[in-house]
C-alpha cells in the first residue's frame, strides 16, 4: 500500500484518525465535509452561548441543556473534523474512543460523587476549628 | 458470504487461512495508519488528563474562599470570541491537511497560517483575560476555586502555545523538505491535536464559562 492514507481497498484497509473518507471522491467533497462541521458547531455554539443567558427556558433545566448541546458539539467535532466514524475501517479509532470516554466518565462521576458524599458527612468548619482548640 | 470469504474464496486449499488474513486484510499497514493511531491513543491519554483537571474545577467550583466567583468575573463577549477563532481555526487546520494531502501548497500555507494568526488571537485574548484577573486580585493564590480555574484553562491554554509552535514548525518542514510521507503524517498528527484542542475547549466555554456565569 501506498503512504497516500488512502486505502488500496476500502474494505479491508483501515483509515488513520484524521484522514477523511471524502478524499477519495476529491477535494470538493473532504472541503464540504469540514464546511458541514464548521456549520453545524457553529449553530451548537451560538445555540449554547443563547440559552445561558436567556429566561425563556425553566431555569435548572439550563445546565443539562448546555451539557447536552456540548456533547452533541464534541460528536460533530469528532465526526467532521477528527473523522471518527462508524465505518469498519474505524473500529480500531472507535474502540480506543470508546475506552477514553469511559475512563473519563469514571474520574469525573466518581470524583464528583466521592466529593459530595465527603461534604455532606463533614463536620461544620467551625465545629473543627473549635475541636483543635 | 463474510468480506474475508469472498477475497479467498478461490483459495480454499491453503494450509492455514487465518494466517493469510494478515496480508488480505491489508497485514502490511501503511505507517500513516499505525502512527496516526499511536497518536490517537497519546490524544484520548490527554482527555483523560483534561478530566481530571475538570473534575477538580467541578469539585472546588464553590470554594471561593470569600473571594469573586466566575459571575463576578467572566465576560462572556471575550468567550465567544475566542471560540469563534478556535473553531474557525479548527476548520481552517482542517483544509491545511486537505492542502497536504493533495500537494496544493497555496490551500496549505495560506489555511496553515490562517490556523496560526486565529490560535495567536485566542492566545491573545486569554492572556489579556488572564492578566486583567491577576491585577484585580484574583489571581490563582487568591482561592481554591481560581487556583482550580487556572490550572484548567491555564493548561489548554499552554497546549495552544504547544500547537502553534508545533504549526510555525510544520510549515517550515515542508517549506524546507517538501510534501515528504514522514512530514505529511507530521501535519496529520498537528491536525488531530490542533481538532482535539478544540474539543476540550467546547467542553471549557460550557462547564466553566457558561455554567459560570448561569449559576
Amino acid at each position: 500500500m501506498s503512504d497516500s492514507g488512502q486505502p488500496r481497498d476500502a474494505h479491508y484497509a483501515d483509515t488513520a484518525p484524521g484522514d477523511n473518507p471524502f478524499d477519495r471522491h476529491g477535494t470538493g467533497e473532504a472541503v464540504g465535509s469540514y464546511l458541514i462541521g464548521l456549520g453545524l458547531a457553529t449553530l451548537l455554539t451560538v445555540v449554547s452561548f443563547f440559552i445561558s443567558g436567556t429566561t425563556l427556558v425553566w431555569g435548572p433545566s439550563i445546565p443539562v441543556a448546555l451539557v447536552v448541546l456540548a456533547v452533541a458539539q464534541m460528536g460533530v467535532h469528532l465526526v467532521f473534523f477528527l473523522n471518527i466514524t462508524t465505518g469498519p475501517d474505524n473500529i480500531n479509532n472507535v474502540m480506543a474512543l470508546a475506552f477514553g470516554v469511559l475512563i473519563v466518565f469514571l474520574l469525573l462521576a466518581g470524583s464528583l460523587w466521592i466529593m459530595a458524599h465527603m461534604n455532606y458527612n463533614m463536620m461544620p468548619m467551625d465545629q473543627i476549628m473549635r475541636m483543635q482548640r | 458470504m463474510s468480506a474475508f470469504e469472498a477475497a479467498v474464496g478461490h483459495e480454499r486449499d491453503l494450509p492455514d487461512r487465518r494466517d493469510m488474513a494478515e496480508y488480505v486484510a491489508g497485514g502490511l499497514v501503511s505507517k500513516r495508519i499505525i502512527v496516526g493511531y499511536g497518536f490517537w491513543i497519546f490524544l484520548l491519554s490527554d482527555i483523560v488528563m483534561f478530566s481530571a483537571f475538570f473534575a477538580t474545577y467541578a469539585v472546588l467550583v464553590d470554594a471561593t474562599a470569600g473571594g469573586p466567583s466566575g459571575r463576578d468575573l467572566f465576560n462572556l463577549r471575550n468567550v465567544a470570541i475566542e471560540t469563534a477563532c478556535l473553531l474557525l481555526s479548527s476548520f481552517t487546520c482542517g483544509l491545511a491537511s486537505i492542502g497536504a494531502r493533495t500537494y496544493r501548497g497555496s490551500l496549505f500555507y495560506g489555511a496553515m497560517a490562517a490556523t496560526c494568526i486565529l490560535g495567536a488571537a485566542f492566545l491573545f485574548i486569554e492572556i489579556h483575560e488572564f492578566a486583567d484577573m491577576v491585577a484585580h486580585g484574583a489571581g490563582p493564590t487568591r482561592s481554591a476555586f481560581l487556583s482550580a480555574f487556572f490550572t484548567l484553562v491555564g493548561c489548554h491554554g499552554l497546549h495552544v502555545t504547544a500547537g502553534l509552535l508545533w504549526l510555525l514548525t510544520m510549515m517550515a518542514q515542508v517549506f524546507a523538505k517538501g510534501y515528504r510521507a514522514d512530514i505529511r503524517r507530521r501535519v496529520l498528527c498537528f491536525s488531530l491535536f490542533w481538532h482535539t484542542l478544540d474539543i476540550i475547549w467546547v467542553a471549557i466555554f460550557t462547564v466553566v464559562y457558561l455554567m459560570g456565569v448561569e449559576q
